[in-house]
């Protein structure tokens, strides 16, 4: 991953995918997207902006209006986001900005450009139902602590269901090429 | 009257904040509302929508049509689950060809999600089903003494258009509720602003920033506890309030508690009762200023 070069390296018409936009226009959360005027309200709202050198949601919206695909699907800066939704809540144009970085980041996760911690919650989720792997230690107090045994998961039918998932798919052939 | 729940832990709560859990069952049973545990579980989906939409959909959807087969409403402590599971509840329900899809991944294990489930954050459950009325009954020993600040978190605001509860940019609920046990809920600056817990793992540096702003006004308003309703942020606040003033230089020792926990004080249960032991932060101060009254 590398970090977003909002100055510095110039842009080339080589690395522009002008249909880039519309791709992500259809997808549910970023129908609005063409919509953005660069007001700056997500960033200067934004509670993450505040306190990260490069993290900017008006940047990440700028980029994939003009098809700089390759540049901010594998910037590092795209996984910062908290989700915390206040820039789709204040957007004057009505874009759901949250949602468009999290079609982004969908589109990177499948070309396998993902943060560990989801690689592992998923694991622990296909395994275990739950995405921490919870000590057998605090399964064991809950009934010192009055508790009811935690509801059981059922990892099997889980992996059923997500049959067919691309991102669940290539984490696991990649799990099974380390283990060989 | 009494109601009845399907209760929905979630993944953050079992694993961490076993005090919410026990503080929210105990205040819940005595305030008459039962809860059934869930037939079978598996995560909300909300962790895994950052990397894949498609398999958080199909999670949530698995947990609303195993919740439809009981008949019940859902009730969950965290505000991640219920704003994943109204979230898609509303998605599926409204849009018939992608209902579709995501039956046809539920399909195999027998499973069909029709849109009926509703689900409910405690928050609700206590403003809208038990009602302030009744809370106000309930409360044996105000806590008059008692000045704190509120974190209601993102999840059970935003996006205000999906979401629809309170006022996002100006909520009001856990104010109400904290002000029913008699204590005193501050105003402070960027009260709605988000702890900083789901850029964990990706820069812990920012994402203990982000607390850090927010401990930082809660101190400057001389609040004596911050009262949260999310175990994401609980951890925020009070696991991580030690490591926040190492790495930072502050000092807050300012105590988080669950809401339940502060309810079931007012209500007249004791600390041990209501898990306090299980809590990072020293809360003998606050538990001094409060038997100082009675």
């Amino acid at each position: 991953m590398t970090e977003i070069q909002s100055s510095g390296e110039p842009i080339k018409a080589s690395e522009i995918d002008p249909k880039f936009k519309y791709e992500l226009t259809r997808m549910h959360g970023g129908e609005k997207l063409l919509r953005c005027f660069q007001c700056g309200t997500c960033t200067s709202d934004c509670p993450v902006a505040r306190f990260s050198n490069d993290y900017r949601p008006r940047t990440i919206i700028r980029m994939a209006q003009l098809g700089l695909k390759k540049r901010v699907l594998s910037s590092n800066t795209l996984w910062l986001c908290a989700a915390c939704f206040t820039c789709t809540d204040r957007c004057p144009q009505g874009i759901e900005v949250a949602s468009v970085i999290r079609i982004l980041r969908n589109l990177a996760a499948e070309k396998g450009i993902v943060p560990q911690v989801f690689k592992d919650q998923s694991t622990n989720i296909l395994n275990s139902g739950y995405a921490y792997k919870i000590p057998e230690l605090r399964i064991k107090k809950r009934e010192i602590q009055g508790l009811p045994p935690l509801p059981k998961s059922n990892p099997k039918n889980i992996r059923r269901a997500l049959k067919g998932i691309n991102f669940i798919e290539k984490k696991e052939k990649e799990e099974e090429q380390r283990e060989q | 009257m009494s109601s009845k729940y399907l209760i929905f832990l979630g993944c953050a709560v079992p694993y961490r904040v076993s005090s919410y859990e026990i503080s929210s069952r105990k205040v819940l049973d005595k305030l008459g509302v039962e809860l059934v545990e869930m037939p079978e579980f598996n995560c909300c989906g909300l962790p895994l929508d950052p990397v894949s939409h498609e398999t958080m959909l199909i999670l949530a959807a698995r947990n609303l049509a195993l919740a439809e087969q009981t008949g019940l409403s859902i009730i969950t402590l965290c505000p991640g689950c219920a704003g994943t599971l109204k979230k898609v509840n509303k998605i599926l329900k409204e849009d018939k060809a992608q209902r579709e899809q995501i039956n046809s991944h539920l399909k195999e294990s027998g499973l069909e999600l029709k849109g009926s489930v509703e689900t409910k954050h405690i928050l609700q459950v206590l403003t809208e089903d038990v009602g302030l009325e009744k809370i106000k009954n309930a409360v044996a020993r105000p806590l008059t003494m008692l000045k704190v600040a509120e974190h209601v978190g993102c999840h059970l605001l935003r996006p205000g258009s999906v979401i629809g509860f309170d006022e996002p940019e100006n909520p009001q609920t856990l104010k109400k509720l904290i002000e029913v046990t008699g204590a005193t809920c501050l105003d402070y600056m960027d009260e709605t602003e988000c702890c900083g817990a789901p850029s964990v793992g990706v820069s812990d540096k920012v994402a203990l920033q982000l607390a850090r702003h927010k401990l930082n006004h809660v101190k400057m308003v001389e609040a004596q506890a911050l009262i949260t309703i999310c175990p994401f942020c609980h951890i925020m606040f009070d696991t991580n309030e030690l490591r926040i003033e190492r790495m930072f230089n502050e000092t807050y020792r300012i105590p988080v508690l669950h809401y339940p926990q502060l309810l079931g004080l007012a209500m007249g249960m004791t600390p041990e009762e209501l898990a306090f032991k299980e809590l990072r932060v020293d809360t003998s101060k606050i538990l001094q200023v409060i038997e100082g009254v009675n």
